[in-house]
């Protein structure tokens, strides 16, 4: 059986949805290990051992968060080789791309990025140009690298837990050499809505809300939405540059995205053609958008959007 | 003032976003009829040109080599990066690079680089798109700057070059952070980092006299067989179109859509 590695950066108190995705995955692959950076409580250890994870990987050093990705890749190479795997599992994030895409260079290894789904055999399902073509794609390497997107597959734990053996990986003595080092670094508050990235249900505005994201976000909270923006909205500064959703946004494909007052233009698109659901809100007929609304209301998202909010809140008591 | 920059800006010519892209023959390729420049390499261009520019520009001995691989007809992305203002362009082209993956890209844009700090002038900064609006990867500048062993500094939402020093602003969902590396770097640019200028006619007409050089893979070192699907360690197996979204209903606002949307979702099980 092949041997997999799934890489989990800074795991905190508990793993997240998108870990326990990749170590179900893992495990389809084979024996499954873990490279760790930062803290392995002992509620992820546990957790860890209930997904079928016999080793778990940390590094002798924990200066691998003041360096930008360099680092991590190196200590990442010696646990693949330390575990002897074929396969190795990252979060499709920037950062975990560029992890897997160093990873690639180290050890010779083909890589496949915003994998959506993997067969026994390593071969990768994957949609490219925008959503536009779905491929399956394949290493030709002894060892595969692939970023996957969350929220592909659910999350299984293995029935028969475990208490998985912690090892050390010595860091290459040159792993920290010509890397860019993080000088300072501050942390944005958070909003309590789920993450825009994973979230079920997207509810976004943009130029069309004219400074006021009130009743996107009223919508938002009524629907246990996150909230997300095209670059006019973002660019306008009437919310965070992180609601940004496109191509050079955040990619989202969720069960129901809701577009109020974004004319759908192809940067926009990019980012989220590939959602379930679209509903789209704009009060030109005319508007792009419209071509790829499963739903379209033509009229103003400041009497829509208030009232759909009424409605459900009404409905659900 | 500050000591002067070679800066290589690395462009791409992409297929159009705004007419249907294809995937074609056996090998599943993108079709590059209908290409242009990347429009986020606009963005490492203009802070090439802006770096250059604060060190006195090219008669004070400061170097935008606009650098692009691909097909014959990628020589208008560089000659449009001319128009812009790079400096000089150079395109590498061989058909062995014809269905290269990530992996086999950056060796050949890593020997392409290498090739041109042999003229006694190392290159000092490799800039970059914050990925190909075809490709959509953004692992070349990670695989560039491992390959080179450069420091790398990606998704820069702003930069600032002092001595040897850079240092870049990244923003990220849940953080901003600073970060600082040494030249040689590469780094990679957001779209939030300037606004791109605009080739005017001027711009245009110097570009006819702006040198392009065309590299092969004999000419920076590299065998046939580490590029193109033969260098590749990825093979894309299948491609299928996924059918085009289509409308669906669309109804006008007669004061009762809101409600009217919540039976649609409820109908559709999303409440
Ligand atoms: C390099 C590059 C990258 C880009 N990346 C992205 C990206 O990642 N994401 C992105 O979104 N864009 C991106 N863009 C920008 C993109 O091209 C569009 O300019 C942008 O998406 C437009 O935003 P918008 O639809 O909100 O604004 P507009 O195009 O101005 O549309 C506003 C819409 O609101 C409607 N409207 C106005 N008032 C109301 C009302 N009261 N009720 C209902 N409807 C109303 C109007 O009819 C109109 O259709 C990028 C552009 C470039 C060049
Ligand atoms: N064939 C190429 N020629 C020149 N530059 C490239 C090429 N491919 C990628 N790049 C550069 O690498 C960046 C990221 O591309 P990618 O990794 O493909 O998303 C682009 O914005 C370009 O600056």
């Amino acid at each position: 059986m092949a041997n997999a590695l799934v890489f989990i950066d800074n795991p905190g108190a508990a793993l997240k949805k998108s870990s326990l995705e990749l170590l179900t995955i893992a495990r389809s692959l084979g024996e499954t290990a873990v490279a760790l950076t930062g803290e392995l409580t002992d509620d992820v250890a546990a957790a860890l051992g209930a997904y079928g994870v016999a080793t778990v990987y940390q590094p002798s050093s924990d200066d691998l968060d003041n360096y930008l990705v360099g680092p991590k890749a190196a200590y990442l190479a010696a646990a693949v080789q330390s575990a002897g795997a074929t396969a190795v599992l990252l979060d499709n994030s920037p950062e975990g791309k560029e992890i897997a895409g160093r990873l690639g260079i180290k050890l010779n290894a083909g890589v496949i990025t915003d994998v959506v789904g993997v067969e026994a055999d390593g071969t990768a399902h994957k949609s490219v140009l925008a959503g536009s073509y779905n491929t399956t794609a394949k290493a030709t390497t002894p060892v595969t690298v692939l970023s996957v997107k969350a929220n592909n597959v659910e999350p299984a734990p293995s029935g028969a837990a475990g208490t998985p053996a912690v090892a050390r990986i010595d860091l290459p003595a040159d792993a920290l050499v010509n890397s860019a080092r993080i000088a300072s670094r501050s942390e944005k508050p958070v909003s309590g809505r789920p993450d825009l990235s994973e979230a079920r249900i997207v509810v976004a505005g943009g130029r069309g809300v004219d400074g006021d994201f009130g009743p996107v976000e009223e919508l938002a909270d009524a629907l246990g939405a996150a909230v997300g923006a095209s670059r006019a909205a973002t660019d306008a500064g009437w919310i965070g540059h992180d609601a940004q959703v496109g191509q050079t946004g955040v990619t989202v494909s969720p069960q129901l995205y809701i577009s109020a007052g974004i004319s759908g233009a192809i940067q926009q698109k990019a980012g989220m053609q590939t959602s379930k659901v679209i509903v789209a809100i704009n009060k030109d007929a005319e508007s792009p958008v419209f071509e790829i609304a499963d739903y379209g209301i033509v009229g103003d998202l400041f009497k829509v959007l208030p009232q759909a909010t009424a409605e459900i809140k009404k409905r659900k008591g | 003032m500050e000591e002067t920059l070679k800066i290589v800006v690395l462009v791409k010519h992409v297929p159009d976003a705004q007419f249907d892209r294809h995937i074609t023959g056996p090998d599943n390729t993108t079709d590059r009829d209908e290409s242009i420049l990347s429009e986020l390499d606009e963005y490492a261009l203009e802070a090439a040109l802006q770096l250059a520019e604060e060190r006195g520009g090219p008669k004070a001995g400061n170097e935008v080599i606009a650098l692009s691989m691909g097909p014959a007809g990628a020589v208008n992305a560089v000659k449009k990066s001319l128009q812009i203002g790079a400096y000089s362009g150079v395109h590498l082209s061989d058909d062995a690079l014809a269905g290269s993956d990530a992996a086999a890209t950056s060796l050949a844009l890593a020997a392409a680089i290498r090739h041109l700090s042999a003229d006694g002038r190392p290159v000092d900064l490799v800039l970059t798109g914050m990925a190909s609006t075809d490709g959509e990867t953004s692992l070349i500048p990670a695989q560039l700057a491992e390959r080179l062993q450069f420091p790398q500094v990606t998704f820069a939402s702003s930069l600032e070059v002092a001595g040897n020093q850079v240092t870049a602003r990244r923003d990220a969902g849940v953080f901003s952070e600073t970060v600082e590396a040494q030249l040689p770097a590469v780094v990679s640019v957001t779209d939030q980092i300037n606004e791109p200028r605009y080739p005017n006619f001027k711009g245009i007409l110097a570009a006819k006299k702006k040198k392009i050089a065309a590299l092969s893979l004999a000419d920076i070192g590299v065998d046939a067989s580490q590029v193109g699907l033969a260098g590749s360690w990825t093979v894309v197996e299948s491609a299928e179109a996924r059918p085009p979204r289509t409308a669906g209903t669309i109804i006008t606002d007669d004061g009762d859509a809101g409600i009217k949307l919540v039976d649609f979702l409820a109908a559709q099980k999303l409440l």
